[in-house]
This record gives structure tokens, sequence and C-alpha cells, in this order.
């Protein structure tokens, strides 16, 4: 029998929210997950994780400043599985709009908005949204979630999200769920090509979560 | 679509769990990765871990336990207790916490709030306040796990807290706490309708009605509690031969006869939730696909 090989996941460390738990989960599923913010590190690595949490400019300032941004600008030629989680989702739009404007790495045309102000409403919702919510396949001649992480989630699954702000991609093809707080429908998942981008935190969204980190390794293994 | 969270609390003193009324006469109750494992397989959508004497001794075995829970539980974990520093933070989160609750230290010093919020971000920043009722709608902030007193009106704070850059508020009734008699809604209400982060309300579940009413009546955006579920647990688990940890079923059994406690599970909690119209996570399936 031959052994199984172990892929190599690059966990981006931009020093920013919990890296552990996305580790935590790429171990439970048999991936070898790693922090790290060397630019010759990601390069070698089988996938990519861009985790995150907290305002968009600090995560691009961050990048910047290790000089990551033309590494994983890369992905779109390499074809390596880039996986952007909650912020890291966000970052890989054109732009944000969080205490200005701000670039992002541009890699799905689009951009990222943030809730409007709760107290301003009728039927307030706190914000940031917190907790667990529905991730809703979004319709389409063939099924959107076949081939994805979402593969082997039934539509309306619920996951943990803790965010204040969302993404509108350009292009409503990439969208391949969405997920509804209060009266607001945002794109909670994207997909194009080899790039990834979840709103929730499938790192922490129990076993259904886990199931997700398990069809990366499916998506690493394709791409390879 | 709006979700009502269900946050176990785990009080930590040492390797132990405990649990006291009004914040008093902790009781050791067992193992906490026993009752967090359970909990996580019951459906619990959080769990927050107190440590209770937030020594700098207790501080090193809480966070061993985080790093060894959150290896095996994959939910959000939030820990608080005796974090003083953005590198107390920094470490916490490198053991695997995915949020961190202050009290004291924001309380004495605001400005580590909002650096903590700018560097880790809103959404990783739990405000936790212990509060006492002085007079009908005035309630004043403690801090050192409600052995302090600090002037500080609640409702100020609060407001306070969210400008500062907290991005939910962790709202426990000190004068509730372990007394199983229900949450104190008219506390949660007030701070809920005062600020516009999530608030979880925290102290005095008792019985399954206290949680729709805290919802319904108190505009909680999640529910804390703690001994109405360890009550469950050691019930169900104190004859095993993996449960040693003496004296506790006596206390939990005494606190039933004093109060009106009664041990519910999460699916019960849910169950009762659902009942009452509200949503909230139902239960996983198994691992889907797999």
């Amino acid at each position: 029998m031959a052994s199984e090989v172990i892929h190599s996941v690059a966990i981006v460390d931009m020093g920013m929210g919990n890296l552990f738990s996305i580790k935590n989960a790429c171990s439970h599923v048999g991936l070898h997950g790693f922090l790290t913010h060397s630019p010759e590190e990601i390069t070698n690595a089988d996938a990519i994780i861009l985790p995150g949490m907290g305002a968009f400019s600090n995560a691009m300032n961050a990048l910047e400043s290790l000089s990551l941004i033309d590494v994983l600008k890369d992905c779109v030629h390499t074809k390596k599985p880039l996986l952007g989680v909650c912020l890291g989702m966000q970052i890989l739009m054109t732009c944000g709009t969080e205490f200005g404007f701000h670039q992002g790495l541009g890699l799905i045309d689009g951009r990222v908005e943030r809730f409007q102000d709760p107290l301003a409403k009728e039927t307030p919702l706190k914000v940031p949204h917190n907790g667990w919510n529905r991730l809703d396949k979004t319709t389409g001649i063939h099924d959107r979630w076949e081939g994805t992480l979402l593969q082997n989630l039934p539509d309306g699954v619920y996951m943990y999200f803790n965010h204040s702000y969302y993404v509108i991609p350009d292009s409503p093809e990439v969208v391949i769920a969405t997920t509804t707080y209060g009266d607001c429908k945002f794109c909670s998942a994207v997909k194009k090509d080899n790039l990834i981008g979840l709103q929730c935190h499938p790192e922490r969204s129990g076993k259904t979560g886990l199931a997700v980190y398990r069809s990366f390794t499916g998506m690493i293994e394709q791409y390879m | 679509m709006f979700n009502v969270r269900v946050i176990p609390r785990l009080d930590i003193k040492g390797p132990n769990l405990v649990k006291g009324i009004h914040l008093e006469g902790l009781r050791v109750l067992g193992k906490p990765e026993q009752f967090a494992r359970y909990y996580y397989d019951n459906g619990a959508d959080e769990l927050i871990y107190i440590d209770v004497v937030a020594s700098l001794y207790g501080r090193n075995s809480i966070l061993e336990m985080i790093k060894k829970t959150s290896q095996e539980i994959f939910i959000p974990l939030t820990v608080g207790g005796g974090l003083r520093t953005l590198t107390d933070i920094q470490n916490a989160l490198r053991a695997g916490a995915d949020k961190i609750a202050l009290n004291t230290a924001a309380i004495r010093d605001p400005a580590l709030l909002q650096q903590a919020s700018k560097k880790f971000g809103s959404a990783t920043i739990v405000v936790s306040i212990a509060a006492k009722r002085k007079e009908a709608g005035i309630y004043e902030a403690f801090t050192d796990n409600g052995r302090e007193k600090t002037g500080i009106n609640v409702i100020e704070w609060a407001r306070k807290a969210e400008e500062l850059g907290a991005g939910e508020i962790y709202l426990m009734s000190i004068d509730r706490d372990g007394t199983g008699l229900g949450y104190d809604t008219e506390l949660i209400k007030i701070v809920a309708k005062t600020v516009s982060i999530p608030v979880i309300a925290a102290g005095g579940a008792g019985k399954l009605s206290h949680f729709s009413e805290v919802i319904e009546k108190g505009k909680a955006d999640a529910i804390s509690m703690a001994s109405i579920l360890h009550y469950d647990y050691i019930e169900k688990n104190y004859h095993e031969a993996n449960y040693s940890s003496e004296g506790n079923f006596e206390f939990l059994r005494n606190l039933k006869k004093f109060t009106t406690v009664e041990g519910v599970t999460i699916s019960d909690i849910k169950n009762h939730l659902l009942i009452s119209g509200i949503c909230c996570r139902p239960e996983e399936g198994c691992e889907y696909g797999f």
C-alpha cells in the first residue's frame, strides 16, 4: 500500500486573530498546516489559507510590509488552492471601504462593505453579525457546490460567523452561497477556479466545518 | 435570520471546573475537559472559559487547557480572567482562544481595550461586565470576579466599551449568579437597548422558561449558563468510574434544595427556544459525507 502523502498548507500569519484553530482543523483532517509569513515557505506549500480578523487596511498593510502581496497574487497563475477565511476572503476583492478606500489583492473583482448601522433601523440587528447562520446555495445550471469545499454539505447548512463587513463580487458567477442577516442577503462563499473565499469560520463550525477542511484536501489533490 | 447562541460558561480554578453563588464560595465540580466535550457534542454554539482566580499560576494552567481543548473542540472559545496586557491577549490567542473577555483590565485601563480591538479586531474582543443592582434601573460594575466595587454605572460603561471597540458584551448579574432565580432581564434589557453590539446574558438560569424570557423581554442576543448544565452533566455521569471529584455532587444537590435549578441539556434548551419561536442552530447531523 502506498504511503499517504501529507499535503502542506501555509497559513499566512499576519499577526491577527486566531490562526491556531485553523491549524488545528487542518491537523484534524490530516493536513499539515503551519503558520508562516515567509514568501518562500508560502510559495513552496501545496496550498494557502489566508485567515484574518480585524480591519481590511491592517491586513493589506501587513501583507505589504511582509512582501507577500505578489506571492499571493501569483496563485492565479500557479493554480495553487487559496482559501480566504473571513477577512482573508474580503481582501481577495479589489477594494475595501473600512476607514477609507483601500486596495485589496484584486484576485476577485468586487468590493467590501459594512452592515448598516443597526440602531438606525426599525428592527435592530446587532453588528458584528456574531453567531451561526445558514449558507444558502445559489442556483445555476449546475450544482454550484459540486467540486467546491461545500460539496458534501446540505443546502442551508449552519456555520459560525463573526464579522461586520461582507463582500459584493462584481460577477454573480463567483457567488456560490449567500447568507441572510436581518434584511441583508450577502455573499458568504465565493469560488473562482483555484480561489475560494468563505465569510464564515469553518474551523469553528463543528463537524460541519471540519467537512469543509476535508474537502480542501480533495481540492489540493485536484490541483496538484 | 438571527439565531440565538447558547454558550455554556466554565469557571476555572487551577485544573478544575468550579461554580459558586454570587461568584463566591467556589466548589470543585470536576474536570473541565469532560464537561466541555459533553457540551460540544450536545450542540453548544460556543464555550466561555473564565479563570476565576486569575493568578499568574492559574493562567498557565488555563492556557494549557485551552490549547488542548481547541485541538478537539471546533466551536469558538472565549477566554477571560486576569488578562492584563496585549501580550497576555496574544498568548491566549496563540493557545487557541478565538475571543478574549476583558473585565478588570478594561475598566482600569480603557486604552488597553481600544488597543486590543484595533490590533486583534473588534470581533475578537468581548467586554465582560459583572453587574450588581443598586436601585431600580441602576447597576454598578464590579471587577476582580465580583470582589471589587468600581462606582461605575454599568450602562455608561457598556456604551463606552462599544465606543472603544468591544465586539460584544458578556453581561452577568452577580445578584443572580448561581441562584437559579432567572436572569436579571431588566439589566439585560437596559444594556441590550443601549448598545448596537451583541449582548450575552449571564447569571441566574434555573429553568427552561428563563431562557426564552431573557431573549423576549431582555432582548439578549445570546444566552450563557453554568449550574443548570453542570447539574445535568454530573447527574448523568456521577456513577461512572471516571468521575472522581468528591463533594461536588452534594454541593449541587444542596444547591438544588435551596434554589430552583433543574438540570437540563443543551438540546432541552434549544428545543425550548424553537417551541417559543426563537431561532437557534439546530443539532448537527452525522459527519457530512464521510
